[in-house]
């Protein structure tokens, strides 16, 4: 069984699905800050991959392109110290609280 | 999408792929991005949103930084690559410079790649087709393609591309010759692909700016032809 990114090495008969979904700002805003994060030396794009490639199988399967991307900076940002999992966890219920979503 | 669009289970997050922005009746979006009303906020979503706010107030980026990065990007677009096919096909010295040297072509032509990385233009002949793919993620010339279209971040094209090129480029309308050989590359985050398809007959004459309105983005990944005069 190949590493769950290896698709290559992953034979599969599923059709490729040519419809473009709509990107949402958030998908613009988390691809944009990623490059700013690079451009300040915060993350480069191996690191991405490494971030992306160290996602539980079962959730790389399960998320989106985006999702992925923002455990992975999540990730690097932890590993670093730029930021801690509490102050996201926290935010991340704020702005949930704040917008009127649940928790 | 498929694969990434209808999977729940285990770290269903809510959020789908065709989710978008909440909008004024004037178009202006709301204050909270990425949302839609029926189908609320992921957990990967609000936590980007979280990050960026943390980011800002701790002053490691800028305020309007990443709307900066959004504008710059929105410029990536395949007419950049479109423009320089065109031209390789009407400039021989150009053609062979784009092929020899092309990191430096690309730079000279005014595109600046992404964090440096390096370029390998290959040409296809009714002898030898070329088709790019990243099995590994979603790597891809964007200062000259614009952002992956989803199919090319897709788990099955990452997957067919690699076991059944001929099949792949046949569901995209390119019916390949058998003694065509073809040559699927895999692009890293150091190497990303451009490929120059194929010039179609009947363009005799064209000018430069006639001939990029043919060079499709497909083509320049390789897994379709260039537009056909007359048919686009």
């Amino acid at each position: 069984m190949p590493a769950v990114h290896d698709r290559g090495g992953w034979p599969t008969d599923d059709p490729i699905d040519r419809e473009e979904h709509e990107w949402a700002d958030w998908e613009r805003q988390t691809q944009s800050l990623r490059t700013v994060l690079d451009n300040k030396g915060f993350m480069n794009v191996d690191e991405l991959r490494r971030g992306i490639e160290s996602i539980a199988p079962a959730e790389y399967e399960a998320s989106t392109y985006f999702e992925r991307w923002s455990a992975s900076i999540e990730t690097m940002l932890v590993e670093k110290g730029v930021l801690t999992i509490k102050e996201i966890d926290d935010r991340a219920k704020a702005l949930r609280d704040r917008w009127g979503y649940p928790s | 999408m498929s694969e990434d669009k209808d999977r729940g289970g285990f770290f269903d997050t809510g959020w789908r792929p065709s989710g978008d922005v909440h909008r004024d009746e004037d178009g202006r979006p709301h204050d909270h991005p990425g949302v839609r009303e029926d189908v609320g906020l992921g957990v990967r979503a609000s936590r980007a949103l979280a990050m960026h706010e943390l980011l800002v107030e701790k002053g490691v980026i800028g305020e309007g930084e990443v709307d900066e990065m959004t504008e710059a990007v929105n410029k990536r677009v395949p007419s950049n690559g479109a423009t320089l096919v065109a031209k390789a096909w009407s400039d021989p010295e150009f053609r062979t410079k784009l092929l020899e040297h092309p990191k430096e072509t690309v730079i000279e032509s005014g595109f600046v790649p992404e964090h440096n990385a390096d370029i390998i233009v290959l040409e296809n002949t009714p002898e030898v087709q070329h088709m790019v793919v990243c099995t590994l993620c979603s790597c891809y010339p964007t200062q000259l393609l614009g952002p992956p279209p989803d199919w090319y971040k897709s788990f099955s094209y990452r997957s067919r591309a690699v076991t059944e090129p001929r099949a792949v480029m046949s569901e995209f309308g390119l019916e390949l010759d058998e003694e065509t050989e073809v040559r699927v590359v895999d692009s890293n985050s150091e190497l990303r692909f451009l490929v120059i398809p194929r010039r179609p007959d009947g363009t005799d004459g064209w000018s430069e700016g006639q001939l990029a309105t043919l060079v499709n983005r497909n083509s320049m990944i390789g897994v379709a032809a260039a537009t056909e005069p007359g048919t686009d």
